[in-house]
Parts: C-alpha cells; sequence; structure tokens
C-alpha cells in the first residue's frame, strides 16, 4: 500500500488525467444513482472505492475525497490528520515527524501537484473532516452534491428572473 | 506591560483586538514577544514569576499549551492569571487534545477573561511527550482552526452556524517554518494561513539567516509581510551539546554546522549561545518585512531582558529599573 501510494503522488499527472476522464461518467451516471437510490448505490461505490482508492492511494475513507486537491497524496495518511499541511516538523529528508521512516504526506502532496495541471489546488483551504460521514462513497456524495449545487443555482436563477 | 484598565478594552479603529501585542504591531516599531515555559505546579506564583522576568521587554508573553506534548499547567489557566496581573498573553491552541467543541468554548471563555491574542497551531505529536499513549485528537489543524476564529469573531457563529451574542474580539497568529522541507513551498503556506485569518506568524527557531532571507524575499515578492506581522522565532542555545541534540531529536529546528562549531570553540558556551542570540537578533532585524521577534529562551527565561537589551532593539524605549520615588525623573 505505502510503496503504491508513494508510486500515485509521483505520477499524480497519470492519475489527474484518469480522473478527469472518470469524474463525468459518474456525474453523466447520474439518474442512474437516482434510480437505484443514493443509499444502496452508496454501499457498492463504497466498497469499490475501497479496492481502487484504497489499494492505489492508500485511501483512508474520510468521505470527503481531496485527493485531486492534494497531489493525489492521502492527507488522512498524515499521523495529525493534517488536512492543510504540512507542519513544521517536518524533517530535513522529507519524512515525518512522527513517523520518521515514513515520507510526509504532504511533501508528496507538493511534489505530486506541481505535476498537476490543476496543482493550484493545494492552495485551497480545506474545512475539517465530518467524522459523520467516514467510511462513506466520497464520490457518489460529490456527484449527490454537485447536482443539488446545480439545482440550487437553476432554481436561484429561476426566482431572480420572475422578480425582475 | 500595560495594565488592561477600562480605557483600554475599546477595539481601535482598525483593530480586530484590544490588547496590547496588536496595538504595538500596528504602531510599525519593533516587537518582542516571548514564551512563558508553564509550570508543573498548581500554584500561581509559579506562573507569576516566569512571567516578571520576561515583563521588562516583552509586548506579549505566550503561554504555550502542552509543547511537546508535555503535561504543564494549561495556557488557558495561565492566560487567566495573567490578564489578572495586567500582562498581554498569547493563548496558545494546540489541535492536538481538544475538540471543535471544547476549543470554540475555550475561545469565549479566554476572549471573556481578557485574553486579546490567540495563537493556533496543529500542535506536536503525542509520541515526543510525557504521555505517548495518549490519543490524539486532531479534529481540526491550523488552518482551520485559524478560519473557524475568525468566522468566531467576524461573523459571530460558531462552526455549527449557531449564533454567539457576543464574539471574541482577538488577534489571530500562526506558526510558520522555513527552515523545513518543502522550502518553496513554505511562503505559499504562510499565504493559505493569512487566507484563513492569520494577522501575525511567530516562527520556529531561526539560526540560519541566509535561510529565512531567501524565504523573506518571496514573502515580500508576495506581498505578504503586509498582510500579516512577522515575528521571528530566536533563542539561546545552553552549549554545543545542546545544540546537537535539538538539531538531531526536534523536527522542524534546523542549526547549521557553523553554529555548533562556534559554541563548540567557545570557553563559555551558555555565554557564547546567548551572542550568537543577540547576533542573529541584529542580523534579523535588518530584514525587511520583520516586525519583530519571538524569544524561546527554554530555561533560560531570566537572560530574556539581558539579551533584548544587548541585542539593541529596544534602543528606542526608555529603559528605567527600579526608579527611586525620591530620585529625580531622569531624561
Amino acid at each position: 500500500m505505502y510503496s503504491l501510494r508513494l508510486l500515485a503522488s509521483k505520477n499524480a499527472r497519470a492519475f489527474e488525467v484518469a480522473y478527469n476522464l472518470f469524474d463525468p461518467l459518474v456525474r453523466a451516471m447520474a439518474p442512474l444513482w437516482r434510480g437505484i437510490g443514493y443509499e444502496r448505490a452508496e454501499k457498492t461505490f463504497a466498497v469499490f472505492e475501497v479496492w481502487t482508492k484504497g489499494l492505489l492511494l492508500d485511501c483512508q475513507r474520510c468521505g470527503r475525497c481531496i485527493l485531486s486537491s492534494t497531489g493525489m497524496s492521502c492527507p488522512m495518511n498524515c499521523p495529525k490528520k493534517i488536512r492543510n499541511g504540512p507542519c513544521g516538523g517536518v524533517r530535513a529528508d522529507g519524512n515525518c515527524e512522527v513517523k520518521p521512516d515514513m515520507r510526509c504526506v504532504w511533501v508528496d502532496a507538493w511534489t505530486g501537484s506541481e505535476q498537476m495541471k490543476d496543482g493550484d489546488k493545494i492552495n485551497t483551504i480545506q474545512p475539517p473532516v465530518d467524522h459523520r460521514i467516514q467510511g462513506t462513497s466520497a464520490w457518489l456524495r460529490h456527484v449527490r452534491d454537485d447536482i443539488a449545487a446545480t439545482q440550487a443555482a437553476s432554481e436561484a436563477d429561476a426566482k431572480s428572473g420572475t422578480g425582475a | 506591560m500595560i495594565i488592561q484598565g477600562p480605557e483600554f478594552r475599546e477595539t481601535p479603529p482598525g483593530h480586530s483586538s484590544p490588547g496590547r501585542l496588536e496595538r504595538a504591531l500596528r504602531s510599525g516599531r519593533f516587537v518582542v514577544t516571548a514564551e512563558l515555559n508553564p509550570p508543573d505546579s498548581a500554584n500561581p506564583e509559579d506562573a507569576y514569576a516566569r512571567a516578571l522576568v520576561l515583563s521588562e521587554v516583552c509586548d506579549a508573553i505566550n503561554a504555550t499549551d502542552a509543547s511537546g506534548a508535555n503535561c504543564h499547567m494549561s495556557s488557558m489557566a495561565i492566560c487567566a492569571l495573567l490578564t489578572r496581573a495586567g500582562y498581554s498573553p498569547v493563548l496558545q491552541i494546540s489541535c492536538r487534545d481538544r475538540n471543535r467543541i471544547a476549543i470554540q468554548g475555550d475561545v469565549l471563555g479566554a476572549a471573556a477573561m481578557g485574553v486579546s491574542n490567540i495563537l493556533c497551531l496543529s500542535g506536536d505529536g503525542v509520541q515526543t511527550g510525557d504521555h505517548p499513549e495518549a490519543k490524539p485528537v486532531f479534529d481540526l489543524d491550523s488552518t482551520s482552526l485559524l478560519q473557524t476564529i475568525r468566522t468566531m469573531r467576524d461573523e459571530g457563529k460558531f462552526l455549527s452556524g449557531r449564533k454567539i451574542t457576543t464574539p471574541p474580539r482577538v488577534f489571530l497568529g500562526a506558526a510558520a517554518n522555513p527552515f523545513a522541507p518543502p522550502f518553496d513551498w513554505r511562503p505559499l503556506r504562510l499565504a493559505k494561513k493569512i487566507e484563513a485569518g492569520a494577522q501575525f506568524v511567530q516562527t520556529q527557531y531561526c539560526f540560519d539567516v541566509p535561510l529565512l532571507r531567501t524565504y523573506m524575499e518571496k514573502v515580500r515578492d508576495m506581498g505578504l509581510d503586509e498582510k500579516c506581522f512577522i515575528l521571528v522565532g530566536i533563542g539561546p542555545l545552553a552549549s554545543a551539546r545542546t545544540g546537537r541534540w535539538i538539531h538531531s531529536n526536534v523536527p522542524g529546528v534546523h542549526i547549521p554546522d557553523s553554529i555548533i562549531e562556534r559554541l563548540e570553540g567557545a570557553e563559555d558556551q551558555k555565554k557564547e549561545g546567548q551572542q550568537i542570540c543577540i547576533d542573529l537578533i541584529q542580523e534579523v532585524k535588518e530584514i525587511k518585512g520583520v516586525a519583530g521577534i519571538h524569544v524561546m529562551a527554554y530555561r533560560q527565561e531570566e537572560f530574556v531582558s539581558e539579551i533584548i537589551t544587548a541585542s539593541g532593539v529596544l534602543d528606542y524605549r526608555t529603559l528605567i529599573r527600579e526608579p527611586s520615588p525620591s530620585s529625580n525623573k531622569e531624561t
């Protein structure tokens, strides 16, 4: 897992391309997820994520995936669970303060983000984790939230249009 | 230290706190803060004794929050004691030991007790301290903590969105470490903390001025020194052995070989450590964008006043020790 994780941040650009191909596909299938029911689809997706992201990216299943903003290095592997890292304790060799034999996940995040097209996303402030959603599918939530946001925006537009 | 009487409780225009530290920094003069090593005791006099030796030269005193993950009197309690005595303390909040519910409650409590400054930290890992078996919390990190307290102050609401009737008027700080990798990213990380709410930063120990200069160059290019007050961390090394130990055992502290060699070659290593500290302060003061220094003199607090005075950074202030009431005032 650890060696695969290192491989992911070294090849962050390739993972970004793959993610950018996969993401619209999952979104396009939104009617299907709605039809199945998000709750039911969630369980299948969660298992799928364990086998893909878990294996390749050492995903810790926080439920709110930010890998595309962290150079494909999962921040939940940081012993301090820092979502806006790195901390000030990074060792001179780039290894972790808490686990001296492990490379700092945020040093990897920086290296990975430098390769990525949207690497600047690493400068985005990440909110704290919602502990209620740990272990659930981040992909499906992403799609669900996105659709809800689009719907809310179009409803707001319609309202303002009526008002004018 | 200024006694924070009723007349000092107003927040001046353009300030976010009524405290002395923000006023001093915004006045543009060179500012000195120092770290108080908290006592392993329930006696308030132990905290007061440690504050007293720092008070002569400091604009604010940092009360550490179980630094190094070691148990001591809490930062909150020390700050409460210090505000009662008229000091201007900096409450340090580490995300290691408390979750978002506890922290937000502490912020309100601290502000209610007259604390005007809060330093937001992620915190050292528990493995470094005297309770390595403890459960680390890390519900928030330093950046999300900054954003949380800024929201409490500026929007008057908790993270949950619930309204706060009297928001805390606090000056927000963060830590920065220009001396740890990835070096290229450190200024960007400072920018992120500023965006999250940092108004001042206190850096890790500086023993490598060229490295700091490179960092500050990037910081100035990004205009960050105009958005945030930068206080550089400084401290005296007691001996070459201590220096070597810190360099090898305290992650994030970088001590160049030249400093260790200089200590080794000295007859009185403790004195030389203080002289190195004085030299560093004088060099750091000349770097554009540095607003002041933050002194961390572990087990050498009694020398802080001497070191600061010898460095000359406060020469613009008139320092009169123990004035006699009967003597004529000196001009």
